[in-house]
């Protein structure tokens, strides 16, 4: 606790370096600092930016490598293979979601600052999905044409994982937010959050493939859209819940 | 409104007193129930015209399922009561009903897996029930596994009472993807399983079967939430002058 006055100073100097004083700062703003906060620090460390999508594409390559190179056969596993390297890409990039704020105390200045947690947290995993999610729908193309998918599938795949990446953060969010303080979570994160990210990956892989055979994917789309609508309603709450039970 | 026996519920004395004198009120009747269940289900139904003599694995089979889901659903309960009025008891509650209902959901994907052998000609078949009974089994596991990494008590009640909570938000979600997903693959044309109309002599044992694991969950329960209170309260006062007694 000894380092504490500290990264706090800095945390709060962050907050307060746009909003004057915190009585007068609607949540609004004060989510906008947040975000603002997280994508900065991001791109302060662009290495870390890089693994997630290093990790996804190399998990990809695994597929080819295992099953077969015939672009045939291939064609056929391709959405679930991307969704599965998707689900694990983002499960990896959960660990950076809270663990540095935890630790330098950040967590507690944004739980004392008086504005409403669930808007920060909800801030913080946008930014979240803006440094990963997105990117991981923008590669992913890029993955299903080595797989042997038509160019013709691409936007229903970018916006399959557009929209499923976002479920898949907010998920993402409340294993992360209650695995905060344990050591060695990695494992435990997966069991607690792959179990509740499968309607995503069922809807996701689904409209994936009705995109790689050429046919409407709208259906599954709109039940990944209501998921990650029922996810940026519920999961906030969820995770200020964690995040404030973590600091008691 | 007295709320006076709603709090009586929250205190650990009054609460071991009372589950050491209900275990036996539930026990006995679950022991006596399941041998008439079984004698009336192995004995005094008739073989199924279909089935044969396999479709009496159902008497083990439908009863674990069922509690698999009622213990997740009173476990969840027990930790939203936890968290919103701070109860030490409904915590301990939650924590023993994990357990018991991971064993439930064991066994029903054990049964499952010996009924389906006979009757489909395969042991395990991803239909949407028994993929949805494995993701429970993971979602029990899960809700262990945060318990044991947190040490301290409360935090670890608190922490994972609010998992209990969104699974209980997200269990029928999963449940309607996994039957939407399965419905988009081509009918498993080995199963036509459904749900039999059973006639009398076989629905009975089916029924005292189920309120036998329904009273046997409430005794084990009341059993490892005496343990759970042993534990947390092993420095308490009035704990020693019991044990004295």
């Amino acid at each position: 606790m000894a380092e504490l006055p500290h990264s706090a100073l800095a945390a709060a100097g962050g907050l307060e370096a746009g909003s004057g004083d915190a009585q007068g700062t609607t949540v609004l703003a004060a989510a906008r600092l947040v975000l603002q906060r997280d994508l900065t620090l991001a791109f302060r460390r662009r290495g870390q930016l890089i693994q997630p999508l290093a990790f996804f594409a190399i998990v990809t390559m695994l597929f080819p490598l295992a099953i077969s190179p015939e672009l045939a056969r291939l064609r056929e596993v391709a959405a679930g293979v991307l969704w599965v390297a998707a689900l694990l890409a983002s499960l990896l990039a959960l660990e950076f979601l809270f663990r540095d704020d935890a630790y330098d105390g950040t967590l507690e200045q944004y739980a004392l600052s008086g504005q409403p947690l669930t808007g920060l947290m909800f801030a913080k995993t946008a930014a979240h999905w803006l440094l990963t999610g997105l990117p991981l729908a923008l590669i992913a193309p890029l993955a299903a044409l080595s797989l042997g998918a038509p160019p013709a599938a691409i936007p229903g795949i970018l916006a399959s994982l557009a929209v499923g990446t976002v479920a898949l953060s907010l998920i993402g969010s409340i294993g992360a937010a209650l695995t905060l303080g344990i050591r060695r979570s990695g494992v435990l994160l997966a069991l607690l959050t792959l179990p509740l990210s499968l309607p995503v990956l069922i809807f996701g892989a689904r409209a994936s493939e009705l995109a790689i055979r050429g046919e409407s994917i709208v259906a599954p789309l709109e039940l990944l859209g209501a998921l990650a609508v029922l996810g940026v309603t519920l999961a906030p709450l969820a995770s200020a819940a964690a995040v404030r039970i973590s600091l008691e | 409104m007295n709320w006076t026996w709603f709090h009586r519920f929250a205190s650990p004395p009054h609460m071991y007193r009372l589950a050491r004198r209900l275990t036996p009120w539930f026990a006995w009747p679950a022991a006596v129930l399941i041998v008439v269940a079984l004698y009336g289900g192995l004995v005094l139904a008739p073989p199924d015209y279909q089935q044969g003599e396999g479709f009496r694995m159902i008497y083990v089979h439908a009863p674990t399922a069922w509690m698999s889901l009622m213990v997740y659903t009173t476990m969840a309960f027990a930790a939203a009561v936890g968290l919103i009025w701070r109860m030490k008891v409904a915590h301990a509650a939650a924590a023993a009903c994990a357990p018991i209902g991971a064993s439930f959901t064991f066994a029903a994907l054990v049964t499952g897996s010996l009924y389906g052998e006979p009757m489909w000609g395969t042991w395990w078949e991803w239909d949407p029930r028994l993929t949805s009974e494995l993701i429970l089994f993971f979602l029990y596991l899960g809700y262990m596994g945060l318990r044991g990494a947190i040490e301290d008590t409360q935090r670890a009640d608190r922490t994972s009472a609010v998992l209990a909570v969104v699974g209980v938000v997200n269990v029928p979600i999963i449940h309607y993807s996994v039957t939407w997903w399965n419905s988009l693959h081509q009918a498993p044309s080995v199963m036509r399983l459904g749900k039999p109309t059973l006639s009398g002599a076989m629905l009975w044992p089916l029924l005292a079967m189920l309120l036998a694991f329904t009273l046997l969950f409430v005794a084990l329960l009341l059993v490892r939430l005496r343990a759970e209170i042993l534990a947390r309260e092993r420095n308490a006062s009035w704990l020693r002058e019991e044990l004295a007694a």
